[in-house]
């Protein structure tokens, strides 16, 4: 079977995105993040880091919504559900 | 039921099987309910392994009423795959008496079944408002009145949180602390489409038939968990589930969870099974497995808590549950709701009901049952040594080399010896006497 990349996972997914991001970083608290779980448990693998400014960066539009950031986040991530008809819709599920 | 929508007897969040269930029977009892869902329409933001077990729910739902439910395939086959990292043992057990009466579980897709149970829903005359998010409690001294959706004020008598493993409402109500990564664990699926025929041929199948396929030990990255592939009826479920302990204690440049599927289908036991299928979806859910210690209360004043939400999953190592819970407790939280009903009141003295039916139905007792099982299924060993360890016994007995085949005994005992004879060993087996 043909490996795909996540991107190319992702798309085969139903996702309405919103505009407005539901997850929000404090971009200090990332910084001083020692553990950074978020690089390698989301499984949509959103979370990277800047190549220049090794920040974190959050491309929130493939977004699960499963929650994985939010309970392994150290710090108080801002996290809500994207807004009512937004976001993942599974046709599979 | 009428059609006032202002003010009705419970508001439930959350469209999926705990909350559509709750429905359901609140409709049976002449309540008037009203389920607010966040997706496009109920089982769009759902996701499960798939598998689920239909024998202890029965009982709760009026005759005949899942008879024409979209299930996958009825679980003819159970099967466990204990790896290596070279090598692997399959068990593959089937009954005639799975064929007899009806079946004991389905696999299931939960957008096809969950959208199926709010037709259902919506056919016994409760509402379902779709593409609304409830963002708040409403509160009149300090009691659940309502939830806020957006600009929206919905009012009830009770609430019920069926709001998955999340549970912002349960969180909100102070039932439950923080989300944390104990007692959680991550479920990542693809759904990969194979021709129905072709599935039967490639795991021995009758038409209509399906298999429930467990893998245990080199599969999860040296992490806790397993992997599952359950047979759908044109499509194969294929994941892994990983406690978030687990994925957070790793090295940041481990490979990413989203990888760990990749190399499921890299072991030759696994990339033959999808060979040729296409994936047609990519999810991801938590899991929410709390021991006795950490189970989030499920009893407010005005407001219930079902399904994910009230921590309501039984991981047995073997068979993984969560939507029968589901259902059952939905059920229960609507009869707790008519009890509320008659007696005039909705504090949590009164709708505490909902404890003691939970407590004297499966669901209860299960959960008692099973209490020890989340503190076993930490052992280490159980995915690190003795998948293996069996794997390498096993091998001795096919085993014919090049200067013949060795006796089996001082094989099996040099190995039983060395793998399993330990204090550890003997610790694992002391703490299996619970389960």
């Amino acid at each position: 079977m043909k490996r795909l990349s996540i991107e190319e996972k992702l798309a085969m997914d139903a996702i309405k995105p919103q505009a407005e991001p539901h997850i929000r970083l404090d971009a200090g608290k990332c910084r001083e993040c020692a553990l950074k779980p978020c690089l390698t448990a989301c499984p949509a693998s959103l979370y990277t880091l800047d190549p220049g400014s090794g920040d974190v960066k959050l491309e929130h539009a493939g977004c699960l919504e499963c929650g994985t950031c939010l309970a392994l986040c150290p710090a108080d991530l801002d996290w809500s559900y994207p807004a009512g008809g937004f976001g993942v819709q599974y046709r599979h599920g | 039921m009428g059609s006032d929508v202002d003010r009705v007897d419970l508001i439930i969040v959350g469209g999926g099987l705990a909350g559509l269930a709750c429905a359901i029977e609140a409709s049976r009892l002449e309540l008037a309910a009203l389920v607010v869902e966040r997706g496009d329409r109920t089982g769009s933001k759902n996701v499960s392994g798939g598998r689920l077990y239909m024998a202890p729910v029965r009982p709760l739902f009026p005759d005949g009423f899942f008879d024409d439910a979209p299930m996958e395939r009825a679980v003819t086959h159970e099967q466990l795959v204990l790896l290596s990292p070279s090598s692997s043992l399959t068990l593959d057990f089937t009954s005639e008496a799975f064929r007899q009466g009806p079946p004991s579980s389905f696999t299931v897709l939960r957008a096809r079944l969950d959208r199926w149970l709010g037709e259902k829903v919506e056919a016994s005359g409760a509402f379902v408002v779709p593409q609304a998010v409830a963002t708040e409690l409403i509160r009149e001294n300090g009691r659940v009145k309502g939830v806020r959706a957006g600009d929206e004020e919905l009012l009830a008598d009770v609430v019920v949180a069926a709001d998955g493993a999340l549970s912002f409402v349960g969180r909100e109500a102070g039932l439950a602390g923080p989300l944390e990564p104990a007692g959680c664990a991550l479920g990542i699926k693809e759904v990969i489409k194979l021709d129905p025929a072709r599935i039967e041929d490639r795991f021995a199948l009758l038409p209509g038939e399906g298999c429930a396929r467990l893998f245990l030990g080199d599969i999860t990255a040296g992490m806790a968990g397993g992997g599952f592939l359950y047979t759908n009826t044109d499509s194969i479920s294929l994941g892994v589930v990983i406690p978030l302990d687990d994925l957070a204690g790793r090295p940041a440049d481990a490979r990413g969870s989203h990888e760990l599927l990749d190399a499921m289908k890299e072991r030759s036991e696994i990339g033959p099974l999808v060979e040729g299928g296409e994936i047609v979806e990519y999810s991801a859910h938590l899991i929410p497995e709390p021991g006795p210690d950490r189970r989030p209360g499920r009893v407010a004043d005005g407001l219930l808590v079902a399904g994910d939400a009230a921590g309501l999953v039984i991981n047995h190592g073997i068979t993984v549950r969560g939507m029968d819970l589901a259902l059952a407790s939905g059920v229960l939280a609507a009869r707790a709701v008519g009890h509320a009903k008659k007696a005039g009141d909705a504090g949590a003295a009164t709708l505490s009901e909902y404890e003691r039916l939970l407590a004297e139905s499966f669901v209860g007792k299960d959960m008692q049952r099973h209490a020890h099982v989340p503190a076993f299924l930490e052992r280490r060993r159980l995915y690190e040594r003795y998948p293996a360890a069996v794997c390498e016994i096993v091998e001795g007995l096919f085993e014919v080399g090049p200067d013949g085949k060795q006796r089996l005994y001082p094989r099996a005992a040099r190995l039983v010896r060395k793998t399993l004879l330990d204090m550890d060993t003997l610790s694992d087996l002391w703490a299996a006497r619970k389960l």
